[in-house]
This record gives structure tokens, sequence and C-alpha cells, in this order.
């Protein structure tokens, strides 16, 4: 079984739209099937992650809202 | 076959460049999407940030743009480069400190590098003649492909039948018939248009793409440049202009006032940076001070984030003030509302 490669971006004190900008700029380099999971303090992740996600055909696996922080778990498409 | 042609679009989340994009969709052309940050957008941090506003959709307007209309959007971070152009535009400023033409000249000059750089044909803006004072006239319109650099592959659907033939429709990649002529700053084609392509609910923004167009937003960046002695700003500056009541009681220094919670938490990421104060006797606004302070002015903040703080009526109201030195608490009358000159507020 394959592994499948996790990666972790933070974008903790960014405001949107800085934390999609972040993420597309690492995803650029990933390889199809690489799991990515962003972490950001602005609840505005929430919705632009999954937005950008739909428009470029990546995957969402989880959201997540723990008050403070956001998380957002996506698998990259090619 | 004919070979597939590819047009990037410049997408602000308005309609006008969304209503560009589709209309060039409409001719077979692939169209992808880009959007521009500056720091000064309207869009996303905004809406995050007062609590007011926290029940809004707080959906990205060119994501939600480039989502309706199937096209993929890159989001470029141009933070940095486009300082010169709010400090030195060479084509000035509008009626607050949006340099428009200026900016438009280096967006498109940037889509204009993106193209080559991703093999596409030609771009598309939803620029119309006559809609924007400045940076939309019949004689603005050629400054800006020259200027750029991109010339005849500059494309703008929505009034192409109004200005000369550009290489996409010379060479039969798209077809001028099916472009528009629309001019002037009535919104009705727009808005025609949109509902014969099913487009519902899309933004208006009243004034602009971005803060610089706002009266009260540029008074503050100009009392910032005037302040330091310098047409300069980073990041957080131009974000925490956005956020709290500014006041300038001397040349020196400024106080950044939450006004309320969500503002508060705001002003929290960032009150590491600077001296800060907060009432503790009652409760009230955090509140950053930018600049320096000298002998006295510590109380006189004091005084003013008491004016604002639930103590305002009491005689004495405590505080607890961070500064480089460490802390300490300081007990001050809150200041009257006289008190506080009207020349101060930003
Ligand atoms: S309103 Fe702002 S973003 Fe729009 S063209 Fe003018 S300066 Fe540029």
């Amino acid at each position: 079984m394959g592994t499948v490669t996790r990666k972790t971006i933070d974008a903790r004190g960014l405001l949107c739209p800085l934390p999609v900008i972040r993420l597309q700029d690492a995803v650029k380099d990933l390889p199809a099937g690489t799991e990515v999971e962003l972490i950001g303090t602005d609840p505005g992740v929430l919705h632009d992650v999954p937005a950008w996600c739909r428009v470029h055909g990546h995957r969402v696996l989880q959201t997540r809202d723990d008050g403070e922080e956001y998380r957002v778990v996506l698998r990259i498409a090619r | 076959m004919s070979q597939q042609r590819k047009a990037v679009a410049l997408i602000s989340g308005g309609l006008d460049s969304m209503l560009a994009a589709r209309v060039i969709q409409e001719q077979g052309i692939h169209v992808e999407g880009i959007n521009f940050f500056t720091g000064f957008c309207v869009e996303g941090h905004t809406h995050a940030i007062r609590k007011r506003d926290r029940n809004k959709p707080k959906r990205n307007n060119a994501l939600w743009v480039a989502e309706r209309l199937g096209i993929k959007l890159h989001i470029i971070d141009i933070i940095e480069e486009y300082k010169d152009v709010v400090i030195n535009p060479k084509y000035g400023y509008g009626a607050n400190l949006n340099p428009c033409l200026d900016c438009k000249i280096f967006m498109v000059g940037k889509a204009h590098q993106w193209m080559r750089e991703h093999g596409f044909d030609f771009i598309i803006t939803g620029e119309v003649i006559g809609q924007r004072p400045k940076s939309q006239r019949r004689d603005t319109m050629p400054v800006v492909a020259r200027e750029s650099g991109v010339g005849d592959l500059l494309l703008r659907p929505l009034c192409a039948k109004n200005l000369p033939p550009t290489k996409p429709e010379r060479e039969g990649w798209v077809d001028r018939e099916k472009l528009y002529d629309f001019s002037g700053r009535t919104r009705k084609p727009q808005m025609e248009l949109a509902r014969k392509f099913g487009l519902v609910d899309y933004a208006q923004p009243a004034g602009g793409c971005c803060f610089l167009t706002d009266e009260n937003y540029s008074r503050k960046l100009a009392d910032l440049w005037r302040a330091r002695g310098e047409r300069d700003y980073e990041l957080d500056d131009i974000m925490l202009l956005k956020v709290g009541r500014h006041i300038r009681p001397r040349p020196h220094f400024k106080l950044i006032v939450a006004r309320e919670e969500g503002e508060g938490r705001f002003l929290q990421g960032y009150k590491n940076r600077f001296v800060h104060l907060y009432p503790v006797s009652h409760s009230g606004p955090l509140t950053l001070i930018d600049g320096r302070l000298e002998d006295g002015d510590l109380e006189l903040a004091g005084r003013i984030v008491a004016r604002y703080s639930q103590g305002r009526d009491a005689e004495r109201v405590t505080l607890r003030a961070v500064t480089p030195e460490g802390e300490k608490t300081l007990e001050v009358a809150p200041f009257k509302p006289h008190e506080i000159s009207p020349r101060w507020v930003l």
C-alpha cells in the first residue's frame, strides 16, 4: 500500500485571501494525491479554501472549526 | 481543426469582469481568471473583522465568480510591487488616494507576464468606456494597452465595438460581431446581459474594488505618511487602517481604539508589536499606540482610552499599559467628550 504524504500549511494570523494564496503557491509544487492540511485563524478559510478547491478540482476531505482555529484537509488533483 | 485559443481574464469579483469572461467563453475560448491581492482590496478579511458583519456571507467574490463561470482562478499576491503604484503614480490619483490608471496599467502588465508564462493568447478585462471618470475613458484605454506592454492583445469584450479591432478580433479568434458596445456610467446593459446569462446574486461594490477609493481610508493613509515623514507602508499598516477608531492627539503618535469585540480580537493579533493599553477597572477597548511616546503621552492616551470605556463617567479609570520597558498600571480621569478635539479624530 502506498503511503499518503501530508503537508501542513500554517496560515495562522493571515487574513483572507492570503491563506488561499499560500495554499495555491504550495500546491504548485506538490504531486497529485498529496494531502494538504491548512490551519488558519481567519474564519474566512472555511469558505475560501473549499471554494478554491472546487474551482481547481481538488477534493476537500475535512473541515474543522475549533473556535479559535480553522482547518481544512484536501487532496490534490491534477 | 483550428487551435483552441486561451484567454486570461482579470477578475475583480464584480459584475463587469464576470460578464466579459462569460462573453468570451461563449465563443469557445478557454478562459482562466486572475485576481490580484494588493492589500487594499475590500474582499475577504474585512468581513472577518467586525462582529456585526459576521453574519454576512464571507465569500470571496472573485472565487465565487470563477465558480459560477466554471473557470480556474489564480490569486496573485502583488502587495510588495504594488507599493510603488500607490506611492508614485505617474498619472496621479483619483478623487482619493486611488491611483486607478496606474493600477490598471500595472495589473494588465502583470496579467501579460502571466499570459506569456502560461502560454495564453490574449487578455480580457471588464472595462467599459466612460464607466469610471479617470481610468476608463476613451483616451485612457490606449494608454493602458500601450504602457502595460500588452498592445493589441488586450480585448475589452463589453465595449470592443467602440474601439479599434484588436488582434484576437482581426485574426478571427473571436467574432467581433458578438462583442458589445457598452459605454457610460449606466449599469442597465450589464444587468440585462447578466439576466440573459442567468447570472444573479453578483457583488455590487459601491465605491470601487478597493479601499483607496474610500475618503476616510485615504485620509488615514495620508495621515500615516505625514506622521512618518515618508510615503511608505507595510501590509500591517494598511490592514490596521481598516480597523478601529484612529485618534492622533500629538503628531508623533496615534491610538487605534477597537470599536467592538470583533475589532478587539483583530487587534489582539497585533498587540505584541505595539505599546498597548486596556482598562482594568471597567470594561473597555484594547488600544494600540502607533508612534513614539514622550513625557505625559501615556497618561494622555490613557485618558482617551478611558473615555471610550464603560468608565467614561467615573472619576478614575485604571488601565494597564504594556510598553517595551514593562507593564505599568495607571489611573486617569477620563476625558470629557469636548476634551477630545475633533481634529484628533482621523
Ligand atoms: S479602485 Fe483600486 S483596485 Fe480598482 S482600479 Fe482603482 S486603484 Fe485599482
